[in-house]
């Protein structure tokens, strides 16, 4: 009769930490090997915006960032991209519950965001050489278009990958190792957001500002 | 239960059997999306407005900036101060560790330079390398 106290009465076991659990599922491991590769990748960004930030001001004698920017083109981008980034996590939704339509659909709108702030970003840029403010100008506009441009690069591979990855979902289906890829896609295209946000204050809202 | 020992993925949000308490994902996206809207327009508005000192404007897009980019974190990325994410918040503060050191110290270093330059008006030239 006492033995049902008795049970009750042994002390839970506490949870094994990580270490004494076992290898983590190939889910965290992937994803967490892609996060250091992000992490890194920003890194590769910060110096980017470190060399921006000393040839700013060098503009031998050529425009200025006054002079080239154009706010309204920069807000339609940004909203596209904040918007993708969005889509991105609500199709990241869909493939945890393997609703193909809805993954579709958020792919979809996605990449049409994403290819509308690449089209953006490239008219600004033939723009900006058809009047002389081409990379070889000044070393603010060499800067200026190795920062923008390699985030332009990434944003251009992320939509590369997304059809990839729409094709693994129609042929494959919902595998793991398809799950566990587009899992590093969403990780990619909202870390390109960030570094969004950085570009737009310290080139565009800091350049037409001061 | 298992899924408690381990950490967890970054971006992944803790499943709904462990903490039903938490809110759902759609509505953790829906807010991330709009006080990042809100952050991006202040955001224009200060770099457009004439009603702040000039001079503090660069410091407030920074602010903003830094802001929006927690906001990215922990509504999109679920980056949490929970102890199943511990080594994705380490990895992360490595990161932004180095990139604060690089943009930092790179900034100092040339600016420094710059002033080390510059010679007084009227000073021979070869005065800076006389010891």
């Amino acid at each position: 009769m006492n033995i049902a106290i008795a049970i009750d009465q042994i002390p839970q076991e506490p949870l094994p930490s990580a270490s004494e659990a076992g290898p983590a599922p190939k889910r965290i491991v992937v994803a967490y090997g892609f996060w250091i590769f992000l992490l890194s990748d920003i890194i590769m960004f910060a110096a980017l915006f470190a060399s921006y930030a000393v040839l700013v001001r060098s503009t031998a004698g050529g425009p200025t960032g006054a002079q080239l920017f154009n706010q309204a083109t920069v807000a339609i981008e940004t909203a596209c991209l904040l918007f993708s980034s969005y889509t991105c996590g609500l199709m990241s939704l869909a493939v945890n519950s393997r609703r193909y339509f809805r993954t579709y659909l958020g792919a979809l709108i996605t990449f049409v965001l994403g290819a509308i702030f690449l089209g953006l970003e490239i008219r600004e840029f033939v723009g900006m050489i058809a009047i002389g403010a081409a990379p070889q100008r000044s070393a603010f506009l060499s800067a200026f278009f190795t920062l923008v441009g390699c985030h332009g690069l990434h944003v251009t591979l992320g939509l590369i990958w997304l059809t990839v990855m729409m094709v693994q979902v129609a042929v494959f289906g919902f595998a793991a190792r398809v799950q566990h890829r587009l899992l590093c896609f969403s990780l990619f295209w909202h870390a390109l957001d960030i570094v969004w946000v950085g570009v737009l204050t310290v080139v565009y809202l800091m350049g037409v500002s001061s | 239960m298992t899924e408690t020992r381990h950490e967890r993925a970054p971006g992944d949000r803790p499943s709904r059997e462990i903490d039903a308490s938490a809110p759902s994902e759609f509505l953790v996206y829906s807010i991330g999306l709009f006080v990042a809207a809100l952050l991006t327009a202040t955001s224009f508005w200060t770099a457009n407005t004439t009603l702040l000192w000039s001079g503090g404007v660069v410091l407030g897009l920074a602010v903003l900036a830094i802001a929006q980019m927690g906001i990215h974190l922990v509504f999109f990325l679920h980056i949490s101060s929970g102890p199943e994410s511990t080594n994705n918040v380490l990895a992360l503060a490595f990161g932004a560790l180095i990139a604060f050191v690089v943009i930092a110290g790179t900034m100092w270093i040339v600016a420094d330079m710059n002033a080390n330059m510059m010679m007084p008006p009227g000073a021979p030239m070869g005065m800076r390398m006389q010891h």
